[in-house]
């Protein structure tokens, strides 16, 4: 996926560029998912480098909407906190564009498809694109719809990441590996987000079937939330995704000021684990 | 509709293709909308009501005179049926004014299915009679308490239950909305209405009606009196949304009227929403009309003008209730109540030859109490 620098010179996404790096590493990726506004835009900002800061190799920003049906209690907290300060996607991209200032992580945005929508798919994909983003996540478009986004998305350089999940069987295994870029994201449960102590023991092999139908790496989010759990998801997947265990771990700072640096505690904890495992 | 459900989806739509053009399931879904449900109900001529208004001659179809009380029970019968062949062992479904829930609970007593009905907070304090219904059907009632504790609240969080438990669970959708195959399932199911009130009215008067009028909330008691009309070009349809405190305020439930177009629980169809895309409170007296949203196919039937929209406020649905009741001893649910206040308006105007059906959704013991409250002293 090539993506044209402002002097039009090709380079490459940044989330292709991190994935070759860390391949050759032989490291995973740690991804954590922000809800972009909760408590507010400010300390999103802040959040975003003490991400980046402490262990972060990519990072997903949420969109917040009034109705995510995806999500369990800690991510509808976050949404309802963010939509409560009225946090709408061109002040999320204008947290982009300051963020990029300083950091070239690659960012994906993360939401649902009316917010999506109401804003315009092409005006999506352009000013994404020219605020720094990198990928696209939409939760609720099946692939099967998603010719249009896709088509905008893909035509400004950007990746669109699709989701599969324990109950994806091998026909659709085959639909979303065939229009999936970037990565793969894989649902480690039938569920809602949300930390868990417990997973299907067969999840590893799950994403052994994935593996076998596409070259993309392959990322496991939901319910991930403790350092032994990302080590343990990193000794089988190219990314392990950390959302609701970080922002309880956000909400747990009571105080704004202090919001960011729990961020960064939680990450280089959970980033330490994977770090002591051995390299691929 | 996020990728854990899309393969439930996809099985679902393959069930409801295999049976759709199966007799016998046909048969059995006769034989309980006969023996236990209690149709065919009557397409009865309201005389009085009629004279009263001085215009057409008006003709309700009396959905409210189905067991459990409206016509939700046409739908719950056939996608019990449904889940039963598929395997399931438990049902779930949301539910607004308690109607749905408590079809979808008589329907899990009758053939023996675990079930689990999703209300919100708001709707189970102002619904409580239904509440109490849904329970003594053996079903258990979670209560909703997240976003704005009402329907669309309680669509997510059965949402949020079927992703769960999605290999043994059922989730019964009690509108034409919702992720493909239930506007088309729902529709079906529900035509049952609109065939039977095309028969009857060809027999008694020998020709077909005018217009034909009905709430709309989702949109299921509507196109299931409307569909089987839809290629009698000269039947003219009418949709009614609730006004609520009227359009102007902002605070109503007329997604067509008052929404724009978006992408909600599965479909894209016309939303309440701000202009970022985010749902908007739904207001309504009606707590079954009180969803942000509406079926795709009435959005679809309105856009080529083949369904015309109006809107009636609460203080008309409200008087529509009490009219129909002091002139015909018939007490309306709040929700079909707004159909009878267009046709209070509509049946004037018109000559009194030409014929006016009225759908009767359900009807309005469960009101009782809002109402009584709301007319205060007047009552």
């Amino acid at each position: 996926m090539i993506m044209r620098a402002g002097n039009g010179r090709a380079v490459p996404n940044r989330i292709d560029a991190k994935f070759s790096a860390l391949k050759a590493e032989g490291r995973s990726a740690l991804i954590p998912f922000v809800e972009a506004g909760d408590p507010d835009l400010r300390t999103t900002l802040k959040v975003l480098h003490a991400l980046a800061e402490n262990g972060a190799d990519l990072i997903e920003l949420g969109i917040p909407f009034s109705d995510p049906m995806a999500d369990g209690p800690t991510i509808q907290r976050a949404s309802e906190r963010a939509l409560a300060r009225g946090a709408s996607l061109p002040d999320i991209l204008e947290v982009v564009r300051r963020f990029r200032r300083r950091s070239e992580i690659p960012l994906i945005l993360f939401g649902y498809y009316n917010p999506f929508f109401r804003y315009g798919l092409g005006r999506l994909a352009r000013d994404a694109k020219a605020a720094g983003v990198d990928g696209l996540l939409c939760v609720d478009l099946p692939p099967e719809e998603s010719g249009e986004l896709v088509e905008k998305i893909k035509g400004q350089g950007l990746h669109m990441i699709f989701l599969l999940a324990p109950t994806s069987d091998p026909a659709r295994i085959r639909l979303v590996t065939r229009k999936a870029g970037g990565f793969i994201y894989f649902v480690s449960v039938t569920g809602v987000t949300g930390s868990r102590s417990r997973f299907q023991r067969d999840l590893a092999s799950l994403v052994s079937r994935v593996r076998r139908a596409t070259p993309l790496p392959i990322g496991v989010g939901f319910g991930i939330s403790s350092p032994k759990q990302a080590a343990w998801v990193a000794s089988f997947a190219d990314a392990v995704v950390v959302g609701s265990a970080l922002i309880d771990a956000m909400e747990k700072a009571k105080r704004r000021e202090d919001k960011a640096k729990g961020a960064a505690v939680f990450i280089a904890g959970l980033k330490r684990a994977m770090n002591r495992i051995p390299k691929k | 509709m996020s990728e854990t459900l899309m393969p439930a989806l996809v099985a679902l739509e393959k069930a409801y293709g295999e049976v759709r053009r199966d007799a016998k399931f046909q048969r059995q879904f006769h034989y309980y909308l006969r023996e236990y449900a209690g149709r065919e109900t009557p397409l009865y001529y309201a005389e009085r009501f009629t004279r009263k208004l001085g215009g057409a001659k008006i003709y309700i179809k009396r959905e409210d005179l189905c067991h459990t009380g409206a016509h939700k029970i046409n739908n719950t019968l056939g996608q019990i049926l449904l889940a039963q062949k598929m395997g399931k062992k438990r049902i779930i479904a949301e539910t607004g004014a308690g109607q749905h829930g408590v079809a979808t609970a008589a329907v899990a007593a009758l053939f023996g299915l675990e079930c689990e009905i999703f209300m919100g907070k708001e709707d189970v304090q102002r619904q409580s009679l239904n509440v109490s219904r849904m329970k003594l059907l053996g079903a258990g009632v979670r209560v909703v308490d997240s976003g704005t504790s009402t329907l669309k609240d309680a669509m997510n969080e059965a949402l949020r239950d079927w992703v769960t438990n999605v290999r043994s669970t059922y989730y019964l959708i009690g509108s034409v909305a919702g992720p493909h195959p239930y506007p088309l399932m729902v529709r079906d199911f529900q035509s049952v209405i609109g065939r039977e009130a095309r028969r009857q009215i060809l027999t008694k008067e020998g020709r077909l009606p005018h217009y034909l009028v009905a709430c709309v909330g989702g949109g299921s008691n509507a196109m299931g009196l409307f569909y089987p009309f839809l290629k009698d070009r000269r039947v003219k349809m009418v949709g009614v949304e609730a006004a609520g405190l009227g359009l102007a305020s902002g605070r109503h439930s007329a997604s067509i009227l008052g929404g724009k177009v978006g992408v909600l629980h599965g479909n894209k169809t016309y939303l309440l929403q701000e202009s970022m895309g985010q749902i908007r409170h739904a207001h309504s007296i009606a707590p079954g009309l009180d969803y942000p949203g509406v079926g795709p196919e009435p959005s679809y039937l309105y856009d080529c003008g083949r369904i015309v929209f109006a809107s009636a406020t609460d203080s008309e649905a409200v008087r529509a209730m009490r009219t129909l009741s002091e002139v015909e001893g018939i007490i309306p649910a709040l929700e079909s109540a707004h159909a009878v206040a267009h046709v209070m308006r509509l049946a004037p105007r018109r000559p009194r030859r030409e014929i006016v059906i009225l759908n009767l959704s359900g009807r309005g013991d469960k009101d009782i109490d809002a109402v009584a409250k709301y007319l205060g002293d007047q009552l």
